[in-house]
């Protein structure tokens, strides 16, 4: 049975009190909101904060403005997927809210918690005595974790031995489809807030995964306001249907004119690098959602997925589902079906996965 | 603030203090010091379900909660379930089907499929499977479980027509 080590406890009731928190404990701190990947990880040594602070106690995280287009950062998954207030071109962020993990996680884990969700890879998401056996890896070098600012010399990444980065994988679910919707957040310190796209807030290594500070604390989220002819959706790729992260996540938003012509897209990908990986859509703008080019604009968005063999599945096999799933989130904002109708019936996954390793 | 805490707290409708280290787990705090133990640990990391209780009404599971967290809640868990020996429809359901095996899954199902009805969930296999999607039975193949709720959903939908 594993068991947190000792940590000192703070529940702020602002946000303000948080951030003064957080800036004199210093790297020693970590947030904790829903706490539903925290506390595994902690149980699993995978880093040893001395000092826990809860957001629970924090009202101003948990509300919505009037527009509902501005979440507060501890929102749960659950009400987001239940937000009715949302616009129907928004809808891949319920989709999104919906398809983390399971009822029991979406109850308590938040949409500020999954944006910063750390980073994912066989390798480090085991036990202490796992990881002890193999000597540790880069992000987790020694037996308490640590991941708080360790020198990037030390360690090994075991899935790239001769990388002098850690390849984790950013396994969000909420990001790929918020961002494809153009959301930004803002991010408040003892200094002030400042307020960035959220693209901005991911950088692609799979320790520093984040450019928020650590003495930062993520407060809203805010989405633009729905424009006529937008509209959105999510595919999440993964071995079951419930509890599992994704292996990829595809968030899509088109703006179609009456004549069915791309006027505006944004694309982007999941779990297929250490950050959310927005696609080039320029090939898409200007043309119709043709068969010929989505297949055409699938295959190019492939290229830049680098999956490497640190999750589920064969990387080969996500490699070449990427295209897949990409053109079939396309399809379905043309008017196609949807990821469950399509995997009941033409199968946008129909790709066999090889038996062998 | 890492020696022992008072938690003072509602659990299945009466008031309870106990003293915790600030890294137990709202599970411990069940199953050791009030000596609940209907709520079972199954991983520990929040991937079974089988220490699902309810938290001010919310379906949760409680090995992902420190007990800290658990200050001034009301907690609701399988053994509060039953009103005296007269048993919940989720209960009787799961008799009748015979949705229970091993066990150890059981209250945490009953508890998520409480829930799922809570919240007006019908007899749709569907949405039933998708209620219990955060619990796992390495038993059943869930056929009788989801066939309990589906039972419990019908027998509600009658009570609710006849009162």
């Amino acid at each position: 049975m594993m068991r947190c080590r000792p940590f000192r406890y703070h529940a702020p009731r602002t946000v303000a009190e948080a951030a003064k928190i957080l800036r004199g404990e210093g790297p020693d701190a970590m947030v904790l909101a829903g706490g539903t990947d925290v506390i595994p990880n902690l149980k699993r040594k995978q880093f040893a904060p001395r000092t826990l602070v809860a957001l629970r106690r924090i009202g101003e995280l948990r509300t919505a403005s009037d527009d509902g287009l501005t979440l507060g950062a501890a929102t749960t998954l659950d009400a987001i997927a239940r937000h009715a207030a949302l616009p129907e071109a928004h809808r891949a962020a319920r989709i999104a809210a919906s398809k983390v993990a399971t009822p029991q996680i979406r109850n308590r884990g938040t949409i500020g918690g999954n944006l910063c969700l750390d980073t994912r890879c066989t390798y480090y998401d085991q036990s202490a005595e796992w990881r002890q056996a193999i000597d540790f890896c880069k992000k987790a070098p020694g037996p308490h974790g640590t991941a708080i600012e360790t020198p990037v010399e030390q360690g090994i990444c075991w899935v790239a031995p001769g990388s002098p980065r850690c390849w984790a994988v950013s396994s969000t679910d909420a990001a790929p489809a918020l961002i494809a919707l153009g959301a930004e957040v803002t991010l408040v310190s003892a200094d002030g807030e400042r307020t960035i796209p959220l693209t901005d807030l991911y950088a692609d290594d799979g320790m520093a995964f984040l450019t928020k500070k650590r003495d930062e604390l993520l407060t809203a989220v805010r989405l633009p306001a729905a424009v006529e002819g937008w509209r959105s959706t999510y595919w999440k790729l993964r071995r079951r249907g419930a509890f599992d992260f994704p292996i990829l996540g595809v968030g899509a938003a088109l703006k179609l004119d009456a004549g069915g012509t791309v006027e505006a897209a944004r694309v982007v990908l999941g779990a297929v690098a250490s950050r959310p990986l927005p696609v080039d859509t320029s090939g898409l703008v200007g043309g119709p959602l043709s068969d010929e080019a989505i297949d055409a604009f699938a295959a190019k968005a492939a290229g830049p997925a680098k999956p490497l063999d640190n999750t589920d599945f064969t990387l080969h096999w996500r490699k070449r589902v990427v295209r897949a799933w990409v053109a079939g989130a396309l399809r379905e904002l043309r008017g196609d079906d949807s990821e469950e109708a399509s995997l009941l019936s033409r199968s946008a996954a129909r790709i066999p996965e090889p038996l062998s390793v | 603030m890492s020696g022992p805490v008072e938690i003072a707290f509602t659990v299945n409708g009466e008031a309870k203090t106990v003293r915790a280290v600030a890294m137990a787990r709202l599970l411990d705090v069940l199953r050791e010091d009030l000596g609940l133990t209907g709520t079972k640990e199954g991983c520990g990391e929040g991937e079974c379900g089988a220490c699902s209780v309810f938290v001010d009404g919310t379906l949760v599971n409680s090995c992902l909660i420190p007990a800290l967290q658990a200050v001034g809640t009301s907690i609701e868990t399988i053994e509060g379930l039953a009103k005296g020996d007269a048993l919940h429809p989720v209960q009787e359901a799961f008799i009748a089907a015979g949705g229970a095996q091993c066990g150890i899954c059981t209250p945490g199902m009953i508890l998520a499929a409480v829930s799922y009805l809570r919240d007006g969930g019908d007899a749709k296999e569907a949405s039933i499977r998708e209620a219990l999607a955060g619990n796992l039975c390495r038993c059943t193949g869930y056929m009788k479980i989801v066939e309990s709720v589906a039972r419990a959903a019908a027998a509600i939908a009658r009570e609710e027509r006849t009162s």
